[in-house]
């Protein structure tokens, strides 16, 4: 057998912050890319049809689906994940808010939540608990009954607005 | 335990859980986050068709696809495996017969997912097509073609009786009998993780498997069993579960091909299924016909049921056997039913395998029951609330079917929901179009025998504990988001005075950790609870012992509390934690203890006694509100109030938590969570299909639809658990579904006797009522089951001693209260 043509594009992707070069076939998505090539497993995926919000990421402060995203198009973009949420070994606001309020059971939407969360709070430091659950009306939980996530949500913003 | 605490310093505190913070950063690893050298990738070709002879599968081509390292088909796994010893009846690969849409019949491992993708379409399969089973009354009316050529007879899996009492006769003697039938369609678990497992041989030449499993211990069996290799050579890690439900506790397909195919190939082999796949694999809720005949008294009082119920079981047995007796044994529970006849049939269909989710079995009986008590309320002129606190079972009593009650709130629970709901100021009063309804359930903490029969403990602990003063702790247990780690670190901490951060927990691992039967029956908190317990007092007897000597007092005289050893006579005699353990360390030698737990002898001695009973029993009582718009039939459920009786509660925000996952569980099965099937059309091969398998088309609630949940912990403990704390994982969704119908009613007087219970179903009730006509929607029969004659058994208020009673010959044989007194 020939040794196949390279078919992987080259890139530098900046994930939370920091540029990273990557390569990979150009048909991956960004939760591929993140899981697979970068080991960034903290990013998850339920379904990888765009269907259940496990996999959100943000793209320039917006969340995207990264099962429907092409790592391709993310070049030179700002790309954020759970793993960079944290400060050093300080939990952001909202990942202590999650954990102390019941806010994540399995674990397993928990970093779509937080990083649709993130961008929220970013837009609105104060929502009301209809525009929580609007935002995060696409990620999908099956263990909490979203109420707990809910208040999670609120607790970080009132954290976040007293910290400032 | 000496020297008691006045106050529990960690059970019963809200705090963050141990495995919190790992949740929150991405740390968690679950079975699709690993990844080793050399991994291949493996992927698994299904049937498309729900019922066919496999005559010829030919992978030569798949074989020689480049990339490709290897295929397996059902010649590789002659040995068959399932989780219940009573229906061994699947294979890893279906050798000769598929039996369901998306039944795995071949695996190709190859260099990726990509690989291994276009090398499953290469391989050739000749099927020959057999008439297709799809629903219980097919599979009644049709004996041949069998799906299995074991069960009862024809395609019936399991049929069962028991009569508890002469029914008929309290029937008969009855100021009312009630007959309703409902039917409770199927639904799946949809966990948010797509199972996973990753095999590999580890340097010391054994099988690793990691893997999203509820159940790691009864997995390590079969997987042995399937390998033909002896356990000791075979370690399983259950990984982080994204979610289970009880849809990860059979041991599955994909578990074995993969372990098998990194024995052959000598690396690593991992598969995640596709969001698809996992409504293949499903062993999710059981659609249920039940019919009820329920004698009442003119003031209340239940006087016999006779309950029928008929499980389409999909293709294969899973837990069926269990589920099937679930689908009654549990109903004396909840109140008190002086007579009780349950008659079950489970058959098999051409459809994927059915089995335990959250509730297991009870949720179907539980609507019926409870949309019947509003009835029968209603038909008695009684508040449904005060009917069921007329008739709760009590404290210690045992039921007809010879269950024990422990202890009980399930009077408290109702006062609590009627009082913080409003429930009398709403019930009936509330303007058209809006209602409430209210509901009540039990459930078991914990199946009070093993899967497979054995008289050894169902778990254990060991402990771990040296001068670092660092506390490990072992047991097979599982976390499935339950938080199951916390309960163990929390007994832990409890008994030896120290806070949940210093406890180290690791789980479910069959390499490591003492055997615990797994994460299912709600047995996790009481079993390893009670074992925990065990272990962490005999640790604490050691360190007591050593500090007593360095304190100058008696052992019994020690307190350990908030990280410091010392004198209940004297606090200026005290030492840290630590040097109280160097001292035991150094007393004693290298410190360890182990636990073990198994539960209490059942009073029942009759064949299926072993079904139902439990250490304990946890309550739980609903008020759902709802609004219906007439015009199209929407349902909106504002808000809902639910009471739970945990017994107590080790971590209260975690409970809060379990008990409202479970209302959002059962909300989405009231409303609109259903696994239902449809034809393709003639020229696509009419194939029984899954109708909906994607998250998109399953619809379940998202957070705008969830209501807010007022949530009120009840605390009745319990002396067989530890510090007295019962199960919140499941019994909190089982009055949901219930209250939601009967809020309905309440709502605009129409009766849905089914679920889920859709808009289309509830504008069809109304035009109904409209026309005048009965405004219900719901089963119009009950096919004639040809259930066997029953297995009859006394109350114990009718001088039975717990066994069935037998005629000379030793058969079964049914006798009234006054023939048995007059013999």
């Amino acid at each position: 057998m020939n040794a196949p043509a390279p078919k992987n594009v080259h890139l530098v992707l900046r994930v939370n912050g920091e540029p990273q070069e990557v390569s990979f076939a150009s048909y991956k998505t960004l939760l591929e890319v993140l899981r697979e090539e970068m080991n960034l497993t903290g990013t998850k995926h339920g379904c990888e049809l765009g269907e259940c919000g496990a996999c959100a990421v943000l793209v320039d402060g917006a969340p995207v689906l990264s099962c429907l995203a092409l790592a391709l198009e993310c070049e030179g973009r700002e790309i954020e994940t759970v793993e960079g949420l944290a400060s050093g070994t300080k939990l952001h606001p909202l990942q202590a808010a999650f954990a102390d309020c019941g806010g994540s059971q399995c674990g397993y939407c928990t970093s779509g939540m937080l990083m649709t969360a993130k961008a929220l709070l970013e837009r609105e430091p104060n929502p009301s608990r209809e525009r929580i659950k609007e935002a995060i009306s696409g990620n999908i939980c099956r263990c909490t009954g979203y109420n707990q996530i809910v208040e999670a949500i609120e607790q970080a913003a009132a954290e976040i607005r007293n910290s400032k | 335990m000496s020297a008691e605490k006045k106050r529990f310093e960690v059970v019963g505190q809200p705090r963050r859980r141990v495995d919190g913070r790992g949740k929150t950063t991405g740390q968690a690893r679950f079975a699709d986050d690993l990844s080793l050298p050399r991994m291949a990738h493996c992927k698994l070709l299904r049937s498309p068709h729900p019922h066919a002879v496999i005559e010829s599968i030919d992978c030569s081509r798949a074989r020689e696809y480049p990339g490709v390292h290897l295929v397996l088909t059902g010649k590789d796994f002659p040995v068959p495996f399932g989780i219940m010893p009573v229906s061994l009846d699947e294979y890893a690969l279906a050798p000769e017969r598929v039996r369901h849409v998306g039944d795995p019949l071949a695996a190709v491992i190859a260099k990726d997912e990509v690989t291994a993708l276009e090398a499953i379409e290469l391989i050739d399969v000749r099927y020959r097509k057999l008439q297709t089973i799809s629903d219980p009354a097919e599979a009644l009316a049709r004996p041949e073609p069998r799906i299995h050529d074991y069960g009862e007879q024809g395609n019936i899996h399991r049929n069962q009786s028991y009569e508890f009492g002469d029914v008929e006769e309290a029937l008969a003697r009855s100021d009312y009998v009630f007959e309703d039938t409902f039917f409770y369609q199927g639904n799946t678990h949809l966990p948010m993780e797509q199972q996973a497992s990753l095999a590999s041989i580890e340097g010391d030449g054994k099988l690793l498997l990691q893997t999203s499993t509820q159940n790691p211990h009864y997995l390590h069996r079969q997987l042995a069993r399937v390998l033909q290799v002896p356990a000791s050579q075979v370690r399983v890690i259950a990984t982080q579960n994204g979610g289970g439900f009880g849809g990860k506790c059979d041991p599955a397909n994909h578990e074995m091909v993969v372990s098998k195919a990194a024995m052959i190939l000598g690396r690593p082999v991992k598969i995640c299924l596709t969001r698809e796949e996992v409504f293949y694999q499903h062993r999710g809720r059981h659609p249920v016909l039940m019919k009820f005949r329920t004698g009442v008294s003119k003031d209340g009082k239940l006087t016999g049921m006779h309950l029928q119920t008929l499980l389409d079981g999909g293709g294969y047995g899973s837990h069926g056997p269990a589920s099937t007796f679930y689908t009654g044994v549990l109903t004396p529970v909840t109140y008190e039913l002086p007579r009780f006849k349950f008659e079950a049939c489970r058959v098999f269909t051409n459809k994927p395998p059915c089995g335990p989710k959250r509730g297991h079995g009870t949720p179907q009986p539980r609507f019926g029951q409870e949309v019947q008590l509003d009835k029968i309320a209603e038909k008695l002129g009684i508040d449904p609330a005060e009917l069921r606190l007329g008739i709760v079972t009590k404290e210690n009593a045992l039921t007809a079917n010879w269950l024990k009650v422990g202890s009980t709130g399930l009077a408290e629970c109702i006062r609590q929901v009627v009082e913080r709901s409003g429930w009398k100021e709403k019930h009936r009063k509330l303007p058209e179009g809006r209602g409430v309804g209210l509901a009540a359930s039990t459930y078991m903490c914990g199946a009070g025998v093993s899967i497979y029969w054995n008289k050894m403990p169902h778990s254990g602990v060991q402990l771990l504990l040296d001068r670092s003063g660092q506390v490990t702790v072992l047991c097979g247990a599982t976390e499935i988001g339950q938080g199951s780690d916390d309960v163990l670190a929390a007994i832990v901490a409890e008994v030896l005075g120290i806070g949940t951060a210093e406890v180290r927990v690791l789980t479910g691992d069959t390499g490591l950790t003492p055997v615990d039967l797994g994460s299912y029956s709600s047995r996790v908190t009481v079993m390893m609870g009670n074992a925990a317990l065990q272990a962490a007092t005999r640790l604490r007897e050691q360190i007591a012992a050593a500090a007593a000597e360095k304190l100058e007092t008696l052992p019994e005289r020690v307190i350990l509390s908030r990280g410091k050893v010392f004198a209940a006579e004297n606090a200026a005699k005290t030492m840290s934690f630590i040097e109280a353990v160097t001292a035991a360390e150094t007393k004693f030698g290298t410190l360890g203890a182990v636990g073990s737990y198994a539960p209490p002898k059942a009073p029942g001695k009759y064949k299926g006694a072993g079904v139902g009973p439990s250490p304990a029993y946890s309550f739980t009582a609903c008020v759902v509100e709802a609004e219906v718009d007439p015009k199209t039939g929407w349902i909106t459920v504002p808000k809902i109030w639910v009471a739970h009786d945990i017994g107590r509660s080790i971590n209260p925000v975690h409970v809060r938590g379990q008990v409202i996952g479970g209302v959002y569980m059962g909300l989405g099965e009231a409303l609109m969570e259903e696994q239902a099937f449809r034809r393709l059309p003639e020229k696509l091969s009419s194939a029984l299909v899954h109708k909906i398998p994607s998250m998109l088309e399953y619809k379940s609630l998202t957070a705008l639809d969830m209501p807010e949940v007022d949530v009120a912990i009840v605390e009745y403990p319990d002396p067989n658990c530890p510090f007295g704390a019962k199960e919140a994982g499941q019994g909190p969704l089982l009055p949901v579904m219930p209250a939601v119908a009967n809020a309905i009613y309440d709502a605009v007087g129409v009766r849905i006797d089914e679920v889920p219970i859709t808009p289309d179903k509830v504008l069809a009730a109304l035009e109904k009522k409209a026309k005048g006509e009965t405004p219900r929607v719901g089963p119009e029969s009950f096919p004639a089951v040809p259930y066997p004659a029953p297995t009859f058994v006394l109350p114990p208020w009718e001088g039975g001693d717990g066994d069935e009673l037998k005629g000379p010959d030793g058969k079964p044989v049914r006798r009234t209260q006054k023939e048995v007194a007059a013999a």
